[in-house]
């Protein structure tokens, strides 16, 4: 069984869509990736609130023709990797937005 | 250009998307850079709430990399207001600063708001030298320690070494220095005029034996051979290029709000006081007929050996009188990268000298008029390149 995860996007990030893409960049790597449609989807839906399995049934299941087995394990590594170049968190756990807000001061 | 970002580039052209805009925040400075084009009073700056709604439209409109950049963007006390907004908007940001007013704090604020790179321009190793540009005492020592401050936060630094007369023999010493602070360096060959036109400031542009050295340097341009190689002359492919990204993809606002093709391309396009951003972007006649122009339309450059690999501006063709002409500039670059004169300095060179003007100029230079003298100098050179 696939732990309930959910999923913030990292504050030290660029992005934008293009067209049915986005472009993706950290800061810190100045690493561009780009996301296809669907990850775009999937990216749109992150709140840091929703478990990426309801995402994956609500959003990307209701739009394509795909079993929510199969979305879910693509979406499992799309955000893991997403993860890994510090472009999102992920946690056990609903993400609170106080903890990923810009920690700037005054 | 990798080969992800000229897909996303093209597909933004495709689109009409303005994938980046260079926004200067105030023209206001704390150095007087004796090649700056700028004028540096305040002639009614844009708001921090105005600025925050060019944000936000800019995002909306499909702005992804955003230059912010002045005269000084320290200048301008909500500079950090702005920054955050910015971020918030996830824009890919790049600063432009000299770097004086960075401190501590600043740097602390600039590495939490995950500013993709700040540059620095450095024009030269040696403080008197430096100084001198920017005629501002101690300004390297500040703005070295600026570039250290950052680079402590692992903040990605471009040193920026612009080329004039007075630090001709330093940029070799400032490469060593980039290295020496971790930092990436980068050398603008080119004197731009001012924003109004005048040209004066292009007494400062090295001549033609300074910039072959330029090119012919290794560490600077790679493989020298490829660099310099001969132009073939542009294809039926070549004669349907673009000129760049300006206007096409790419914009330039200025502090109050004015909308050009790009930051050296001073064509009014609009004002965002007046229209929306995206209407500006998208229904502007002068943007249009930027846009339109492909090297086809070019009289002279779709002639010359060097139109398919010319870095030609056409800012500065604009600047010179006509967007769909050369850039003399650029002409004088390709020469001393290839040997090969452009169509445009082959016409320039032949009438002059058949009509003796540089007898004239040198008869005018002997008037006691300081400034008229030094002008008929770099007149005499231009034309003997």
């Amino acid at each position: 069984m696939i732990e309930q995860r959910y999923v913030a996007r990292s504050t030290a990030i660029a992005a934008r869509g293009l067209g049915d893409e986005t472009m993706v960049m950290s800061a810190s790597s100045s690493t561009l990736f780009t996301l296809d449609e669907v990850a775009t989807v999937i990216w749109k839906a992150i709140d840091g609130a929703t478990p990426l399995e309801e995402i994956v049934t609500k959003t990307v299941c209701e739009q394509y023709d795909i079993t929510p087995e199969v979305a879910l394990k693509d979406a499992e590594i799309l955000v893991k990797g997403l993860a890994e170049q510090g472009l999102l968190l992920l946690s056990e756990k609903p993400i609170p937005q106080s903890s990923i807000s810009l920690k700037v001061n005054p | 250009m990798s080969a992800l970002v000229a897909e996303m580039v093209a597909k933004a052209l495709k689109l009409n998307i303005p994938l980046s805009v260079h926004l200067d925040l105030t023209y206001r400075c704390n150095e007087r850079c004796i090649h700056c084009y700028l004028d540096h009073s305040d002639h009614g700056e844009m708001t921090t709430a105005e600025i925050k709604d060019l944000l936000d439209q800019m995002a909306d409109a499909g702005v992804f990399y955003l230059t912010i950049s002045g005269g000084e963007i320290m200048m301008r006390h909500d500079f950090f207001e702005i920054l955050e907004h910015a971020r918030k908007r996830t824009f890919s940001i790049k600063l432009k600063t000299n770097g004086i007013l960075i401190r501590k704090k600043e740097a602390d604020r600039i590495k939490a708001l995950g500013v993709e790179s700040v540059q620095i321009s450095i024009y030269s190793h040696v403080p008197e030298v430096h100084d001198a540009i920017t005629k501002l005492p101690g300004s390297l020592r500040q703005s070295i320690e600026a570039i250290r401050r950052l680079r402590a936060h692992g903040i990605h630094v471009i040193m920026a070494n612009v080329l004039m007369v007075h630090n001709a023999a330093d940029y070799s010493g400032v490469r060593a220095l980039a290295a020496e602070l971790d930092a990436k360096f980068i050398l603008d060959p080119t004197i731009t005029p001012m924003m109004d036109g005048d040209r004066s400031i292009l007494n400062l542009n090295v001549d033609e034996a300074a910039l072959r050295k330029v090119f012919r340097n290794e560490a600077l341009v790679g493989n020298v051979e490829e660099f310099c190689a001969p132009p073939t002359g542009p294809d039926e492919d070549a004669l349907e290029m673009l000129p760049c990204s300006a206007g096409h993809t790419a914009c330039y606002v200025s502090p109050y709000g004015d909308v050009y093709p790009c930051v050296q391309f001073p064509l009014p396009s609009g004002n965002v006081r007046n229209m929306k951003f995206v209407d500006i972007w998208r229904d502007s006649p002068q943007l249009k007929e930027v846009r339109s122009i492909t090297l086809r339309d070019m009289p002279s450059c779709s002639k010359c050996t060097h139109g398919a690999t010319c870095t030609r501006c056409p800012g500065l063709a604009f600047l010179e009188g006509n967007m769909r002409g050369p850039s003399t500039q650029d002409c004088e670059k390709s020469y001393a990268r290839t040997g090969i004169p452009s169509e445009n300095l082959k016409g320039r060179r032949e009438p002059r000298q058949s009509l003796g003007l540089l007898k004239l100029v040198q008869i005018q230079s002997v008037q006691p008029v300081a400034r008229n003298c030094a002008e008929a100098v770099t007149e005499n050179s231009a034309v003997n390149r």
